[in-house]
Formats: C-alpha cells, structure tokens, sequence
C-alpha cells in the first residue's frame, strides 16, 4: 500500500471526528429532496478554510460522500431523488417501501454505497495516475456516443412502455436545448422569458417532475403514505447482508462501473448509477423483476454512484480537472488552501494526497454506522408523521431546494411548471426518469456533437471523427448490444420448433 | 425638476455618509454570478478575509450562476443600495452580453467601483505538442487554414475574442472550439483533442508542465511564467484577458461607491494579497472609481470593433 504511513496520520482525533460530523452533515444535506452534494459542499466550504489541508480535504471529502449515500433516502421514501445520482435507485427503492421494506431498501443501500466508496477510493489509491490518462482519452466524440449509449438504456429500461419511455425521452432532450446553447450561444425556446435564458436547470427539474406529482397524489389519496408491514425493530442488516452477500459480482461490476465513469470529467454519478442499473438488469436471471422492487437494483445504483465519489477523485487531483461538480468546489478550495494539483501532486505534495485518500475510506466505512442510524431514524419519522405534516414539509423543501440551486425565484418557477406537466403526464402513463435523463444526456450529446463536428472537419472529415476512433467504436458497440440483446435473448431461449413431425 | 433630483440625491448621500461612517460595519452579501469553484470564486475567496482585516464588517459569498452571469447582473440594480450588497463584474462578459442580445440589462446600468485583477489571455499547447514556439504554430495554420484547432471557454467569450483577434493579427485561420467552462477546456486540450488551447495565465499556471505557454497577452512577462513569452515580444499587439471587478446596485450613495472603491483597492494593495493572487497566475490592475468612466470607455470602443467584425452584435 502506498503511503501507508500517511494513515496514522489520518487518524488524529481531530480528523476522526470532522470525518465523522461531514458524513452526518453530508447525508442529512444529500437527504433533502434539491439540497445536493454540490451544494453540501459549497456550503461547508467556508467552515474548512481554517483547517490544515489535510483535515480540510477529510471534511470535504466525507461530506461528499455522505451527500451521495444520502440521496438514497428521499429516492426510496419518497421516490424523489434527493441527488440526481440517486435518480436510478427510484426504479426498485419506492416499489420496495411501497411494499413495507423500505427500511430493508435503506439497509442495502447503505451497504451498496460503502462498498462502492471503497472500490473508489482502492482505485484512487493505487491506479489514479494511469486511470487519469485513461480519462483523457475521451473526446467530444466519446461524450457524444456516452450520451446516445445513455439514451438507448432508457429504451432498455422502461419496459412494458417503451414508446413512452422514448417520448419521455424526447420531451427531455427537447428541455435540453432550452436556453442559451452551450456551444455557439444560439438562443433556443425561450419565448422571450429573460428567466429562461440560461436554461432548464436539471435540479429544479428534479425536483419538479418528480416531488410534485408523488405530493398531488399523496393529498388526492386517503391511504397513508407507507404502510408499515412490521414492526421497526432493527436494521434488518443481517437480510441485507445475505443479500448484498448473494450479490456480489453484481456490486463488483456496478463499483468498477462507477468508478470508471466517475473518472471521465463531465459525465458524473447520475450517468454512472444508471450504466449500472443497466447493466445489472441484462445479465440477471430476474431482469423481470427490476423496477418492481428488486433488490439488486439498488445495490448496483448505489454502489456505482458512491464509487465516482472516489473515482472523480483522480481527473480532481492528477490533472486538475473536476471529474464531477462537487470536486470543481472543492479544486477551487485546494486552490485557495495555496495546493496546486497536477501530475507532481502525487510526488511533491504526497503527505496531503495520501492523508486525504485514507481519511476518503475512513469516512467511507465511518458511513456503515452513521448510515444505518440516520436511515432508520429518516425511515421511522417518514412513516410515522402523519400525511398533513409531511406533505406541507417535503412541499417547503422543494421550494427552498429549487431556490437553493441559483438562488434565484426562476428555478422554482420552472420546478412548479414542470412538475405540473410531471403530473398531467403522469395521469398518461409517462414517468419522470426517461425526461430527466433527456434532460441531462441531451446537453452532453449536444456540445459533444458540436465539438466532435468541428474538431473533425478541421481534420477533413466530420463522419471519420465519429466512427472511427477505437474508443468510439468500443461505445458504439456496446449501444448496439444494448438495443438488440432483448431480441438476441428472446431468439435464443424461444423453444425451437420441432424438425419432425 | 432635474435639480430638484439631484438636491434629494444630494442629501440622501450626505445622510448616508453621516451613517456610514463606518462602513463596512456588518456582513457584506457578496454575490458571485457565476457556480463556485470557478475563478470568480477563488477570487473572491481570497478577497475574504481581507475584508475581516482592514474592517470591522465581512463578506458572505452567495453564488447566482445562470446565463453566463447575465442572470446575477440584471437582478443587481433591485437590490437594496446600501452597500451591503456587492456583486463580482467580468469583463469583457459584461459588454459583449448586451450587445448580442436582450440580456436584461445594458453595460451602463451597471455600477462598477474597482477593477482589480485580470487573467491575461494566452495560447497553450500540450508539453508533447510539436509546437515550440509560437512562430512553428502559425507556419503550420498558415500552411493548411482552418486545420489548427483551439479548445477555449464558451462561444463569444474572452477566450473565443482572444483566438479572432489573433487570427486576424497573424493573418492566419484556425478553428475555435468552445467548451463549457474552463475545465471541460482544459480537458480536451491534455488530451489532445485539439492542437491547443486559448485560454488564460492562471490555467498555464495551474496545469504547470504539463502544458507549454506559448504566448501570454500581457505588457511584460507573468512573474510565475518567466518563459513564456508575451505577443509584443514576438510582434503581435496583443494585451487582452478576462478582467474581474466588483460593482454595486446603482442606487447606492456615491459616498459608500467611494469608501468601497477604496477598501478594494487598500485589499489590492496588500503585499501577501498580491502574492497570492499572482502565485495563482492572475494579474493585478487597479482601475477605481475615479478612473472608471474612462476605462470602461475604452473596454467598450475596443470590445465593440472587434464584435462588429465577428458579427455577433445584434440586429436592432
């Protein structure tokens, strides 16, 4: 292990306990339906700057942490994700309270996200530097193809409904384009609102298209939010364990997955969880099962998206590039803490980066305890109040959460409208995930088509740039495999015809 | 009725004046118009505890990202002007904005109090790039127009200003790719993506060998960038960059406009202020209040010929 020295460093009181204080305050931040890692971190930024760096990183890092395993909670009790990480462990999270195993579901989601921080934070620890050039290997066209192989999982997992999965998508890459475009600053749909020029937000849109709709419904229904089915005893950790245990190979490759997305600067948790989710579906022997509660979901959603916790780590601290947004807060709090990043971070400035990379896992494995009392007691109190105090607290929130993305009145505007159409949709039979997805890919597949266009006929051929790259054509083909293994699937089990008669 | 205006105007700031003898005496709400972790932000990061130093009030950093900081600049002026409210103002965002499109406000609304640092353009290539000098760069973009590509930070920015004032000075034509932000920037050019970027001093700073400068915007070389060599040297008039600057809500007493001008520039004064900001890579200009009205007239005539040309002025 490389610096293990560092390690004992790491373990001061001091560290132990700030590693402590920004799991709970990042899981309680990350808890809140619009109150994002982003913003946990931003806000606690302020408090570290008296701090020694090392210690100031741990605080950071742990918050960052706890605000990803935190989003769990609102995606599971509420069915709105508290972070757009989270938007994946909607799918089988709230099918599962919906049953009465929510504090199951909280369980092995706790478990899923340590184990996925801790795969990040191995891979940080001992691969960051050949991983960070990995990372540089994907151009615009790369993040171009990312994108569309992120829209055909929409088709593969709204299953069932299909067609209105893909209109769901449409109408969210239509969301996307709102706005002043990120590249070539055209102005798009805006109807001459000035509060529109800077776009649809993907936050406000969480929490519009899908808090809105579960409150409506929560008021235009007499039954109780969740039904408790049993007692609320203990964690349920031992059947979560066996289960988690069970599922192994599919929290391995959901960590690795989440990790290597988390490296790709741009790209983020969100990307990363539902890679997972996907790909946890295909290769189960209950792919059925998936979005009605199955327990592998969750495990593979959470596990990916706490590991490109670690995993954005590497762009952050080898090149100095943020791999995911809460790092670009905290790069900007290394910078004013006087620590340059960069390939010489490593060698120059070791002390730091190894203190940071032990105090990351100590945080991680600090989350197991602090995790599964925080969820128990946010489980309790979601069943327990009664609806007439939770429906006024969640709607209190979305407001002071779409507010808190800009501090700005638009972005609550655009969260009431949209969550409205949320609603009507809804009544037809469209979920938000597909929208928000569009939402959030469309951007990215746009500025990667733009660049990738006019970095290629620079070159002298646009189309060449596209389909000729071998990290293109690696993506290309995993979007292909995507879209026709339901159909090779189906050809291979179908019963083969009898030859005689 | 003019004068009547201006008696009450008057007035209001000499009470004013009366009541803040002291200023700042509490917390300054201290907006950025852009996301944290950017350059603003590390600026304003900086400028902190300066404020907690030299006064006996302090600042609070609030972040209104959205439209490239247009969002934050047209809400300004509704805020109370009582000299708790600051907001961060860049150029040339804040003349280039208006003049493209309805933005919600003009240049002139703004009230800017101090210019205190710019980040000075400058052209980096990868450290394996094939480019040494700046001279191999544009033989090769004069050899085959439009093959030589630059990543660089948003369409229409100071970034994308710098690349067509450059091309147009060395007669040359490259391609201009924008990125969102810096990072996304940065990205593409270590991974060579695009033969190199434009972008500024703090980024060459920041992203260290790396990179190769090849050239920086400024009148001398960048104290922490001793071998890069600066256009003039190599016969390009070429002193541009992003400048960074704090401004007020308009109806704001001309006495407290001056008291901050003032504070901002006892901060940019300071010796271990300017040491920090300059080991970051930006650059220290000190444009107060006094000399305003004749800078931002320059900034905007200049600003102004050059969207002409790219013709990105709005049709009126």
């Amino acid at each position: 292990m490389p610096g293990i020295e560092f390690l004992i460093k790491a373990l001061t009181p001091l560290n132990l306990l700030l590693a402590v204080g920004g799991v709970v305050a990042g899981t309680v931040i990350g808890a809140l339906p619009g109150l994002t890692a982003t913003m946990a971190v931003a806000v606690l930024v302020p408090l570290t700057f008296g701090m020694e760096p090392a210690s100031a990183l741990i605080a950071l890092g742990a918050i960052y942490t706890g605000a990803i395993y935190g989003g769990a909670y609102a995606a599971v009790l509420l069915n709105t994700p508290g972070t757009p990480s989270a938007i994946a462990t909607t799918f089988d999270g709230y099918p599962m309270a919906k049953r009465g195993d929510g504090d199951l579901a909280i369980t092995l989601a706790c478990i899923a996200s340590v184990t996925g921080g801790l795969v990040g934070a191995a891979f940080l620890l001992l691969l960051a530097p050949p991983l960070a050039k990995f990372a540089l290997k994907f151009g615009p066209v790369e993040y171009f193809w990312l994108a569309v192989f992120g829209l055909t999982l929409i088709a593969a997992l709204s299953e069932g409904s299909v067609l209105r999965g893909l209109i769901g998508g449409c109408i969210g890459l239509l969301l996307s384009a709102m706005g002043t475009a990120e590249v070539g600053g055209d102005i798009r749909y805006t109807g001459d609102f000035k509060s529109l020029l800077g776009g649809i937000d993907v936050i406000s849109a969480l929490i519009g298209l899908y808090c809105v709709p579960v409150l409506m419904d929560l008021v235009a229904t007499p039954d109780p939010h969740l039904k408790l089915t049993h007692e609320v005893a203990g964690f349920r950790l031992k059947e979560a364990l066996n289960i988690a245990w069970k599922a192994k190979g599919n929290l391995a490759r959901s960590s690795v997955i989440g990790t290597l997305v988390g490296i790709l600067p741009g790209a983020g948790g969100s990307i990363s969880s539902l890679v997972a989710y996907g790909e946890a579906r295909r290769v189960s022997r209950n792919a059925s099962n998936f979005g009605k509660g199955e327990p592998n979901g969750i495990l593979a959603t959470e596990s990916a998206n706490n590991a490109t916790v670690g995993g954005g780590f590497v762009p952050t601290l080898v090149l100095g590039i943020p791999g995911t947004p809460p790092d670009a807060v905290i790069l900007g709090a290394l910078l004013v803490q006087g620590i340059r990043t960069g390939p010489s971070l490593f060698s120059e400035q070791s002390q730091i980066v190894y203190t940071f990379i032990y105090g990351l896992f100590l945080a991680t494995i600090l989350m197991l305890p602090v995790g599964l009392v925080i969820g128990r007691y946010a489980f309790k109190s979601i069943v327990s109040i009664p609806k007439a105090a939770l429906v006024p607290s969640v709607a209190f929130l979305t407001i002071i959460g779409s507010y808190a993305v800009h501090n700005n009145a638009h972005e609550t505007q655009q969260m009431v409208v949209l969550g409205l159409m949320a609603w009507v949709l809804g009544r037809f039979g469209f979920t938000a995930s597909p929208i928000v997805l569009g939402l959030i890919l469309g951007t990215i597949a746009e500025s990667g088509f733009v660049q990738g266009y006019l970095i290629g006929n620079a070159k002298g051929s646009a189309l060449m740039e596209f389909l000729t790259r071998p990290l293109s054509i690696a993506i290309i083909a995993f979007i292909l495999l995507t879209l026709l293994y339901p159909l090779l699937k189906s050809r291979i089990s179908a019963p083969k015809p009898p030859s005689h008669e | 009725m003019k004068s009547l205006s201006k008696l009450v105007l008057v007035t209001m700031a000499v009470a004013a004046g009366v009541a803040t003898a002291a200023y700042p005496e509490k917390t300054i709400n201290y907006i950025i118009s852009f996301g944290p972790g950017g350059e603003s932000d590390i600026s304003a990061r900086l400028q902190e505890p300066y404020f907690k130093k030299y006064t006996s009030g302090s600042v609070a950093i609030q972040y209104k990202p959205g439209a490239g900081g247009a969002t934050a600049w047209s809400q300004i002026n509704s805020a109370p002007g009582d000299g708790y409210t600051i907001i961060g103002t860049n150029l040339p965002h804040i003349v280039l904005q208006p003049l493209q499109k309805d933005v919600g406000y003009k240049t002139d609304e703004l009230a800017n109090v101090y210019w205190f640092h710019f980040t000075p353009d400058a052209v980096v290539v990868p450290a394996e790039s094939p480019y040494k000098t700046l001279k191999d760069l544009v033989a090769a973009a004069g050899k085959a127009p439009g093959a030589t590509t630059f990543s660089g930070s948003g369409t229409n920015s100071a970034n994308h200003l710098a690349q067509q004032r450059f091309d147009k000075l060395a007669g040359i034509k490259t391609t201009y790719v924008p990125f969102k932000g810096t990072g996304a920037s940065n990205t593409a050019l270590l991974g060579k993506q695009v033969s190199g970027a434009w972008s500024y001093t703090t980024v060459s700073v920041q992203l260290g060998n790396q990179v190769r400068c090849l050239g920086v915007a400024m009148e001398k070389r960048h104290s922490k960038l001793p071998n890069c060599p600066t256009f003039k040297e190599q016969g390009y008039n070429l002193v541009s960059g992003a400048y960074r600057g704090i401004a007020v809500p308009k109806s704001t007493p001309a006495t407290i406009q001056k008291q901050l001008s003032d504070l901002i520039g006892k901060i940019n004064k300071d010796p271990e202020f300017i040491k920090k900001m300059e080991d970051k890579g930006f650059a220290m200009i000190d444009v107060p209040l006094s000399q305003m009205d004749a800078f931002m007239a320059e900034r905007k005539a200049e600003y102004g010929a050059i969207a002409r040309e790219m013709g990105i002025v709005k049709k009126k």
